[in-house]
């Protein structure tokens, strides 16, 4: 026997209250750490992937999209730069490094993006199997793209028109698989990556250049396009300097991904505040519910109270008790909550993942998570309060006589 | 083994108990007698230290009740007193072992099942010990009760009105057990009652008066 177990009994002997009362818990504490896995994860991967990359720029358009389409593949590119422009921007002083994209094609909605080796050493990404591209049409292909179809080294295929599923097919520019990179936990877990020469070749078909070797030689500067180039400043000065040089001189648009994506989760922030704030009327609902339970089975167990204390309890032994009974529910909700956050979590990871957005899974654990279930076991506490201090407060002569 | 002096108790103003002397000695069965309203209850919740004395001194197995901490008071009852009341009273939710368990629990004694076992088998319940108290019939409950009450072999038994409510048969059977109970603990036996079948059991007799 111990204070536990005695609050347990009690717990047990009103178990459809107990069972209410655990669900109100557990569907909060639940969308808490839904909220806490979800957001983590989005922000973590959003930070990694704009990493070390100051500005994107590409055509006139939303810079928003532009962020979107360019670093995380998410949204169709607001149109393409021309290749002389970017050279001069990769020329500019306050330009350290620049990493051309050319987008346009996927294959089973996954993009292909013609690039640089740089792209590869900045997200530093390793191979797993084969070799970096060298050739047109050579591809290396990002983990998640080779789980999910299966190809491996040695596999050919053709990339389709347009960046959805169900574009038209490119039909004799087979790209060849060369290598595949190692799982990075970046966007490029779910990318093709190419030259931007193969892009280039892949579509000069469409000007009549069939020899895909030499294509991008064959073609004049001005037909030469990319889709945005990502640009990493060479001193902090230049932040000043260059979005304003490349909106004001050219028919370019730059986008600053810290700026952006801040505002892409000021927006989301909106959801997920709402969505927080009925998170916390589920556990304040809890609460109250714990706290009439116990108020209301205070007048029944008066008399049990005034025998424990016969039996040698003292009044704070008591009051231990009703705190032990709102503490040992709240926690029980808790933990409850959150196997069923992780359980959420996964399965929203899992409807993104069958859509190509794959980035969430309910398999990891927070150390935040810690601080929800004391959140939870807290609010137990504070909701058996009161009726806590009239357990102490018994008067115990009082209660026996009345029978 | 107790010793009441110009003990005094009021509610309200008006007084309710007056014990001018009574003393036990370890090991002696007594009855307290009294009509309705004379305090029986009181005193005997002063004895059992969970009543405080407006007046006057109670001193248990050499201790006087008034010198201890609440804390103690609980404590000292927990391990010496065992109470049976006139409402048994067993924790619902609790099984009959279970409710013994507790006292030991409770007086922070160490908890021996064997113990349990043994007092639940002496009172005939050792098949109830995972019973529920409201599967007990009102003689089972009172034998739990007496278990719970004498689990900590107490230097002093109380039970308030144990013979209520029962027919002549069963009357006799309670007093029995309470008197070979406390006897086997060595446990010094005060019955507050006004049941005139009682009387003539027990020897010792001390009577009270209407304040």
């Amino acid at each position: 026997m111990n204070l536990v177990r005695l609050s347990a009994s009690y717990l047990r002997a009103r178990a459809l209250n107990t069972t209410l009362q655990v669900l109100l818990f557990a569907l909060g504490i639940g969308t808490i750490t839904l909220l806490l896995l979800a957001t983590t994860q989005l922000d973590q991967r959003m930070r990694r992937d704009a990493q070390g990359i100051d500005l994107v720029i590409g055509a006139k358009g939303s810079p928003l999209q532009i962020i979107l389409s360019a670093i995380y593949h998410l949204d169709v590119p607001t149109g393409n730069i021309a290749y002389k422009q970017a050279k001069e921007i990769t020329a500019h002083r306050a330009v350290k490094k620049t990493i051309p994209l050319a987008l346009g094609d996927s294959y089973r909605g996954f993009r292909i993006a013609g690039t640089t080796h740089d792209y590869v050493a900045h997200y530093g990404a390793t191979m797993a199997t084969g070799r970096l591209w060298q050739k047109p049409l050579e591809a290396v292909i990002g983990a998640e793209f080779a789980a999910r179809t299966g190809h491996a080294v040695g596999a050919k295929f053709a990339g389709a028109h347009g960046l959805g599923d169900g574009g038209d097919a490119h039909e004799d520019a087979d790209y060849t698989v060369v290598g595949v990179l190692a799982p990075s936990g970046t966007v490029l877990d779910r990318l093709v990556l190419t030259s931007v020469e193969s892009v280039w070749a892949v579509h000069a078909q469409h000007q009549g250049i069939h020899d895909i070797e030499n294509a991008a030689a064959q073609m004049k500067d001005e037909e030469k396009e990319y889709t945005a180039l990502l640009v990493q400043y060479a001193s902090p000065l230049a932040a000043a300097i260059l979005p304003r040089y490349v909106n004001n001189n050219s028919e370019m648009q730059a986008a600053s991904p810290a700026y952006e994506t801040a505002r892409l989760f000021s927006i989301i922030g909106v959801g997920t505040d709402v969505l927080r704030g009925f998170a916390l009327v589920l556990v304040f609902s809890a609460a109250l519910s714990v706290f009439i339970a116990l108020y209301n089975a205070l007048e029944e167990r008066r008399y049990d109270l005034a025998i424990m204390r016969t039996l040698g309890a003292s009044p704070s032994r008591l009051m231990a008790l009703l705190l032990g009974e709102g503490m040992l529910l709240a926690g029980i909700g808790g933990l409850c909550g959150i196997a069923l956050g992780h359980l959420f979590t996964e399965l929203t990871g899992m409807a993104m993942r069958a859509a190509q957005q794959g980035t969430i899974t309910g398999w990891i654990w927070l150390p935040e998570e810690f601080f929800v279930l004391a959140l939870a076991v807290g609010v137990g506490a504070l909701a058996a309060l009161l009726p806590a201090w009239r357990a102490y407060r018994t008067d115990i002569a009082g209660t026996l006589a009345r029978g | 083994m107790f010793e009441l002096r110009q003990l005094t108790h009021h509610y309200d103003g008006s007084e309710v108990l007056r014990v001018d002397a009574w003393a036990a000695a370890q090991g002696e069965q007594w009855l307290l007698l009294g009509p309705s309203g004379s305090g029986k209850s009181t005193l005997l919740h002063i004895l059992a230290g969970i009543l405080r004395p407006a007046a006057g001194s109670a001193g248990i197995a050499g201790q006087d009740l008034s010198a201890l901490s609440a804390m103690a008071l609980d404590r000292f009852r927990g391990r010496n007193i065992g109470i049976v009341l006139q409402r048994l009273h067993l924790l619902p939710s609790l099984t009959v072992a279970e409710n013994v368990q507790l006292a030991q629990y409770l007086a922070g004694l160490p908890q021996d099942a064997a113990r349990v076992q043994e007092v639940l088998a002496g009172l005939d319940l050792a098949d109830k010990a995972d019973a529920r108290p409201h599967a007990l019939s009102h003689g089972q409950a009172q034998r739990a009760a007496i278990a719970r009450a004498v689990v900590n072999r107490p230097r002093l038994l109380l039970a308030d009105e144990p013979t209520s409510n029962l027919d002549d048969s069963r009357c006799a059977q309670a007093l029995d057990l309470l008197l070979t109970q406390a006897a086997a603990c060595g446990a010094t036996l005060v019955i507050a009652t006004h049941d005139q079948r009682v009387k003539s059991r027990v020897a010792k007799h001390h009577q009270l008066g209407v304040a």
